[in-house]
């Protein structure tokens, strides 16, 4: 019996070692396996999965997992190439040849081509506000062979690689032909593209859960990553975006380690982030965000350039950055127009960045023939980033004596009326706000917001203004850089003269990093190569 | 009974079908534009037109609607004006974490909540009964996204004893399952729990003054016996109608649990839809939903028959 007892004791101790040492095996081989899967919060779920019918960050970001692009730029906004190999620009700078990188492959197997280039670059010129700047001075865009393609343009234009190298939305990602035959008002119907990461279709669940494999036929640039230019290397294996809606779960799944990276934190939360030691929180998007607001032209009063210039004068940047930021670390009082740090950075003309001019403002409104009109506000309640600038105007415009309607509403019912042109009684409006990256509005041709096409082609506000329409071709045609900035100046300038709309001010977004991701590239788009979790 | 679920079912039709018509015009009367949605910041009104004319939104209503009906004849639910994913697959992907939590939550609130009620019902006006009430009171006053928040406080972030948020497929193993399951349900139950407890023990109270159970006690039956063979047995019907009115409610409203603990259910599914103002989806959600409605009110009158079988239809 005791041999028996002794026997069954003996065989407990071997089990619960040989278990224990089992757990501990798959405790390492899991922590080794939780070091190739990257976890990332965005700041939205995907849905709409085509980067070129939408502007949605979120799919500019989608897109830079899974497809590669012919150019990008460095931290300097100097285009360089990334899936070109070489170019060359003939002496007239009418004519550009580009030849493709060797080895380039789309997921599926097949050889990037300039068939595809072609194709790819059609469908993006149909939709971007720089790439139809570029077909209007096209003449044609030619293959040559399979790894060779031109563009002939039908008078010099300065902007050519910078659009092809554009790295916010629309971005001239490269697609099969097949898929880029899709029409441009069409979702795309497969996801392949010869970027680092390949989709994972079944995995996907829109709005929820996207997958991402490392490409393993990827072949990145020996240069190092800067922006969305240099050497895409993929050091994990899986990169999944979970959606996590509420921000304090969000802010949970980080500092238990369940995710790695939350791209964008809400404001308030930052400083019980900062105190988790586990946690950094780092701006990885340098250029960051502009507010802006927008008024319509279309619609009286606002069609009165005098009442644009009276509301001008009664707002100051400061009052919206404190109510929607708060963290004066985190955004910067600016008059710029294409950004507050950027190559065509300026002051010149810039208004009520600093103070308001009550006085001055009233006076005007006084001498606009404005007859107390009511102007309607639309408030998006649902969008956090951009729903405190409503009622930071309203106060702001009372106290020059306008007569003010703030109407709330969520942000998909303000995206569908600001399309319409009607007047108020009919569902029009007056005036609304929104937040553009730089990158999206770093020159006259990008920044949508300078546009004088009115109601053919304009921005919503639809502002129509033959000047600047003119200033805007003279930046296009001009290939001398200081020659450009001069003229981007003069846009700015026309900017505020005519109140096309309203800069309130610059802001950086910073994302919340588990202190063990590493490698993470900065850039004016999020990107997630390069990185390593120790 | 096979005459009852089958005319039930044919009842359920024109019920469907006036559900049909509502949602697709009160969908099509609200503002927002799926288009300019799409289209994005820079769109041309021309580029909108087009993805309006792309997505069949420039179509006369009538003319979208019997598309629609069309393509549900078919058993085609659409597909969602965003993703382009059929609506049927979305549903299908998101109705498991939510069953889930329904289900879950239901036997919980059950196990916990009839027990209490009967007890409470038993030991009427004891301090036990008073206690009940009151965390049957505090059952229906805390909001679930505090309780929620409490709980992840508690039990995931001080405590490290569950995880914070998300969900794993029962596919996936049960004790993944429970792990992410068990906060959201408990959560989720107090409310049920509170409702529970107070309808089965009002139910008791009816029942333990019949005669029948004076007679029973009389007679010398053991008082489990009594409580749970005779008066709960006759108590069954209110509290079978509650938990079935429950469980229907517990699908439609868990949008909040899903949110806190970040489960990609179908209430995270349908209000992402309705803000993104993706109307295939909305509408097949509301009509599958509506369907399932129809499946619990059957349930809940086999059950009546089951129950008392003196209940006729």
């Amino acid at each position: 019996m005791r041999t028996r007892r002794f026997h069954m004791l003996v065989s407990a101790i071997g089990l619960s070692i040989g278990l224990g040492l089992l757990a501990g095996a798959a405790s390492d081989a899991a922590a080794q396996d939780n070091k190739k899967v990257l976890r990332f919060i965005p700041h939205a779920g995907l849905r709409i999965t085509d980067p070129i019918i939408t502007t949605a960050f979120m799919s500019r970001n989608h897109g830079y997992m899974i497809y590669d692009t012919l150019f990008g730029v460095d931290e300097k906004m100097q285009v360089k190439p990334q899936m070109v190999e070489k170019y060359d620009i003939s002496g007239d700078k009418l004519t550009y040849t580009f030849v493709l990188r060797d080895g380039l492959k789309f997921h599926d197997g097949a050889p990037v081509t300039s068939k595809d280039v072609l194709a790819s670059l059609k469908r993006w010129a149909e939709r971007d506000t720089m790439g139809q700047k570029l077909n209007d001075y096209t003449k044609e865009w030619k293959e040559v062979d399979a790894k060779t393609f031109q563009l002939v343009l039908k008078e010099p234009y300065g902007l050519v690689l910078d659009s092809l190298g554009k790295p916010s939305s629309n971005v001239p990602f490269i697609m099969p032909a097949r898929i880029a035959a899709t029409p441009s008002t069409t979702n795309v119907p497969e996801e392949i593209g010869s970027g680092p990461y390949r989709f994972v279709k079944g995995e996907f669940q829109p709005g929820v859960k996207v997958v991402y494999e490392k490409n393993p036929d990827y072949k990145p640039r020996s240069e190092a990553p800067s922006f969305t230019s240099g050497g895409k290397v993929v050091k994990v294996d899986r990169v999944e975006w979970m959606t996590i809606a509420d921000p304090q779960t969000a802010m949970n799944a980080l500092v238990k380690g369940e995710v790695d990276i939350w791209e964008q934190p809400a404001f308030d939360l930052l400083p019980e982030l900062k105190k988790q030691k586990d946690i950094e929180i780092r701006n990885l998007q340098p250029l960051g965000m502009n507010y802006m607001l927008r008024m319509n032209w279309l619609q009286p009063p606002l069609d009165n350039v005098k009442v644009r210039q009276a509301i001008l004068h009664a707002i100051q940047q400061e009052d919206y950055l404190a109510a929607q930021v708060g963290d004066p670390e985190y955004y910067k009082v600016c008059g710029a127009i294409f950004g507050c740090s950027t190559p065509l950075a300026t002051d010149a003309g810039a208004v009520g960045t600093k103070k308001a001019d009550v006085a001055k403002a009233k006076k005007m409104l006084a001498e606009s023939g404005y007859k107390g009109e009511k102007i309607v506000i639309m408030a998006p309640t649902d969008l956090n980033s951009i729903n405190q600038l409503p009622l930071v105007s309203a106060p702001l415009l009372r106290a020059i004596g306008v007569n003010v309607e703030v109407q709330s509403m969520d942000w998909q019912t303000l995206v569908g009326r600001r399309a319409k042109m009607d007047p108020i009684d009919q569902g029009g409006w007056h005036i609304f706000h929104t937040a553009w990256g730089t990158a999206d509005m770093m020159n006259p041709i990008a920044n949508a917001g300078t546009k004088g096409l009115g109601r053919q082609g304009g921005f919503f506000g639809w502002t129509e203004d033959a000047e600047m329409e003119k200033l805007r071709d003279a930046y296009a045609r001009e290939p001398d850089a200081a020659k450009q900035k001069a003229i981007a100046e003069a846009v700015q300038k026309r900017l505020y003269e005519m109140v096309h709309y309203i800069p309130l001010g610059e802001y950086f977004q910073p994302s919340a990093v588990r202190k063990n991701v590493k490698g993470m590239v900065a850039s004016p788009a999020y990107v997630l190569w390069n990185i390593e979790k120790q | 009974m096979l005459r009852l679920i089958l005319s039930r079912l044919l009842a359920a039709i024109p019920v469907m079908g006036v559900v049909a018509i509502f949602v697709f015009l009160l969908l099509r009367l609200s503002p927002g534009d799926p288009a300019a949605i799409l289209a994005g910041d820079t769109a041309t009104p021309e580029a909108i037109a087009a993805i309006r004319a792309d997505l069949g939104l420039d179509r006369p209503i009538p003319e979208q609607f019997i598309t629609w009906i069309g393509q549900l004849a078919q058993g085609d639910l659409g597909k969602s004006v965003l993703s382009k994913q059929p609506v049927a697959t979305m549903i299908g992907q998101r109705v498991e974490p939510t069953m889930s939590l329904a289900l879950t939550t239901l036997i919980f609130a059950i196990l916990v909540a009839v027990p209490m009620g009967i007890l409470a019902a038993w030991k009427h006006g004891s301090w036990f009964d008073r206690g009940i009430m009151a965390l049957s009171v505090a059952g229906f006053s805390i909001p679930v996204f505090v309780l929620g928040y409490i709980m992840v406080y508690i039990f995931s972030m001080k405590l490290d004893l569950f995880p914070a948020q998300g969900f794993a497929s029962l596919r996936d193993g049960l004790p993944g399952f429970l792990e992410r399951i068990a906060l959201p349900t408990v959560t989720l139950s107090f409310i049920y729990i509170a409702l529970f407890a107070r309808i089965t023990r009002t139910a008791m109270l009816e029942v333990l003054n019949e005669d029948y159970i004076r007679t029973a006690h009389a007679k010398g039956l053991k008082e489990h016996v009594v409580l749970v063979r005779h008066a709960l047995r006759n108590a069954a019907i209110p509290i079978v109608s509650v938990i079935g009115i429950g469980f229907a409610l517990l699908i439609g409203g868990v949008v909040i649990t899903e949110t806190v603990f970040n489960i990609p259910g179908i209430g995270r599914l349908v209000v992402d839809a309705v803000l993104g103002r993706d109307y295939p989806i909305i509408q097949g959600v509301i009509l599958v939903f509506s369907g399932v409605y129809v499946l619990i009110n059957l349930a809940i009158d086999v059950a009546y028959v089951l129950l008392d079988p003196r209940i006729r239809y």
